[in-house]
């Protein structure tokens, strides 16, 4: 990405501070602070004690008194919500690496090796990136019945790669086009295979292009809900979107100090991980349009 | 390509024909497909066909059911649920793609202007959409509660209401509650991926319209709008079909209710097929989704996007 000085425009100092600040300060503060507001009041109820979250009148909403780690130590030792997070983990990393392999290969295979019909392969790749699972949970609910894979992490580890595939490949694909042919034709001259050229060139290359979409199918996968939803039905094998809003909620009683520990500490592994790749991340979003 | 592959397979001519399959790029090309193919076709292009069949049978959870053609769709047309449920999701689609449109492209255009940590702001406004959406749902849940809103608590303070509001208990308000939350959602990817369209145009043409006089609204009309039209397109295609098959956030918030006024098609396919039990009208339900879906990415793709598709540009 572009620094931000480059991009001004030309005449913008000519402007006075104040101005600026209403016409750009200003609304900026305020979106921002309608898009970070439910973060903030997800962790005041986390660490609010119940006593002061169902009570207005005595306590301001806005503040914590009393901070307290007890929904947090509920969530942990008096729910499965470990074993959760254990299943999350293992279905989006598995799914993850899956995905990446059979993306670079088949990314490799249509953009370098063009053979008979690529371009349409690629095509019809890039529409199966615009079917939404929500019109295929059901048929799917009925193939992983029938595979004998439901209710266990496999059925989400092998059909989280319907939607990981075709949006790693095609961004891949992207990534690919740009190492020049020159450097695979020395190596062919050289005697390699297209398997080294593909190890040793193309992959070390386009390196950036493989960690973004890594990162960007690990958060995906992590914060997948229909399938986990319908697949799973055994407390002990849900991820942590499912496991918090079925578990948590008995009846009419809702756990509210336990659901925002669990919506929380679920949300946390994945905000680490994009904060030390916001530009693998972000260039995986914008590349996936872009293209 | 072609030309440097034939002194390669002159090379080989004596070799084994295993050796020589895995020097032409056709058949190598095939096996580095198998991996993906194979996923690709059991658990997406099956169930997609599936998905059909399931549509025209009675199939129930734990049965095999028989062919009935249409039946399920007509025993839909006279659902007066499954028409609110098409209603609900048409409202839902485009009052949220609409605002989070005109926000996406403000707060684009905010951030294209000469800030201080720029890139921090960036990665901070892309939080909501990072998040995992039911995780985020469930604080605006939260938020939403009938006796401890804090939207509520604010606005009597404020001294603007005298009783707390009902969010999620009367329909309009939950309709208009569940927007708000997917424009929450949904904000932070459209202004990122303009800011990256913005990004793109060249600052000369700015500085050419300036030297011509011309006002903000003209470079805006004239310069900023036209450069950003494609990528509006394909950002737009791909916000409409997310929030048209939104899933997570209704069952999360409100699960369809209440009285099913904020059913979306998909949460609807899911109440009948996986909670009813009734496989195959869920799937019909699911299919009629299908040519809502094909409409909407024609029509944001070909109707916006006239520039570079079709005067022959690559793709």
């Amino acid at each position: 990405m572009t620094t931000a000085d480059d991009q001004s425009v030309g005449m913008d100092y000519l402007e006075s501070f104040p101005r600026k600040f209403f016409r750009v300060y200003l609304p900026l503060g305020l979106i921002i602070f309608f898009l970070l507001f439910p973060f903030y009041w997800m962790a005041v109820a986390t660490f609010k004690p119940d006593a002061e979250m169902y009570d207005y009148e005595k306590y301001n909403p806005f503040w914590i008194v009393h901070p307290t780690l007890e929904h947090i130590k509920k969530l942990f030792f008096d729910t499965d919500y470990p074993l959760w997070m254990w299943n999350t983990v293992i279905v989006s990393v598995s799914s993850t690496f899956i995905s990446l392999f059979a993306s670079v290969c088949a990314a490799y295979a249509i953009e370098r090796l063009r053979y008979k019909g690529s371009r349409y392969v690629g095509l019809a790749i890039f529409l199966g990136y615009l079917v939404p699972p929500s019109i295929l949970f059901i048929p799917l609910a009925a193939i992983v019945f029938q595979l004998g894979l439901f209710d266990g992490n496999l059925a989400l580890i092998l059909t989280y790669p319907t939607f990981l595939i075709p949006f790693c490949t095609w961004l891949l694909m992207g990534y690919f086009r740009t190492i020049p042919y020159e450097l695979e034709e020395c190596a062919l001259i050289d005697g390699a295979t297209r398997l080294q050229i593909l190890m040793k060139i193309t992959l070390p290359l386009s390196l950036p292009g493989v960690i973004s979409a890594g990162i960007f199918a690990f958060t995906l996968s992590w914060n997948e809900f229909i399938y986990a939803l319908t697949f799973i039905s055994s407390s002990e094998n849900k991820t942590i979107p499912v496991g918090a809003i079925t578990e948590l909620v008995n009846g009419d009683v809702y756990h509210w100090g336990a659901l925002m520990a669990a919506a929380l500490t679920g949300s946390v592994p994945v905000v680490i991980l994009y904060s030390f790749f916001v530009e693998y991340y972000v260039s995986a979003m914008t590349g996936a349009v872009k293209e | 390509m072609a030309v440097m592959a034939e002194p390669v397979a002159a090379q080989v001519k004596r070799s084994s024909l295993w050796t020589r399959a895995f020097e032409s790029r056709h058949f190598l090309g095939a096996m580095f497909m198998v991996p993906a193919i194979a996923i690709l076709i059991l658990f997406l292009a099956y169930p997609l066909a599936l998905g059909f069949w399931l549509g025209m049978t009675d199939t129930k959870i734990g049965g095999a059911g028989r062919y009935i053609g249409f039946q399920n769709f007509v025993s839909l047309s006279k659902d007066s649920v499954f028409w609110l449920s098409v209603f609900n999701t048409i409202f839902y689609t485009v009052a949220a793609s609409a605002v989070k449109f005109a926000i996406g492209l403000y707060l684009a255009l905010l951030l294209n202007e000469r800030l201080p940590m720029k890139s921090m702001i960036r990665a901070i406004v892309l939080l909501p959409f990072v998040v995992p959406t039911v995780l985020s749902a469930i604080a605006f849940w939260w938020i939403y509660d009938s006796q401890f809103s804090i939207i509520s608590w604010v606005l009597i303070k404020a001294g603007l209401i005298t009783r707390y509001i009902d969010f999620l208990g009367d329909p309009w308000n939950a309709r208009w509650s569940v927007v708000a939350a997917n424009i929450w959602r949904g904000v932070p990817f459209v202004a990122i991926t303009l800011l990256a369209g913005l990004q793109t145009i060249s600052p000369s043409l700015y500085e050419a319209a300036n030297l011509d006089g011309a006002t903000n609204l003209q470079r805006f009309r004239h310069i900023t709008l036209p450069m950003l039209s494609p990528i509006i397109a394909v950002v737009m295609t791909f916000s409409v079909l997310m929030t048209f098959t939104d899933f997570q956030l209704i069952y999360t918030i409100t699960r369809g209710g209440p009285i099913n006024s904020t059913h979306l098609m998909a949460t609807l396919s899911f109440q009948r097929a996986i909670t009813g039990g009734n496989l195959g009208e869920g799937a019909a339900i699911s299919n009629a989704m299908i040519p809502f879906l094909v409409a909407a990415i024609l029509l944001s793709f070909f109707g916006l996007q006239r520039s570079r598709w079709q005067q022959g540009g690559r793709d």
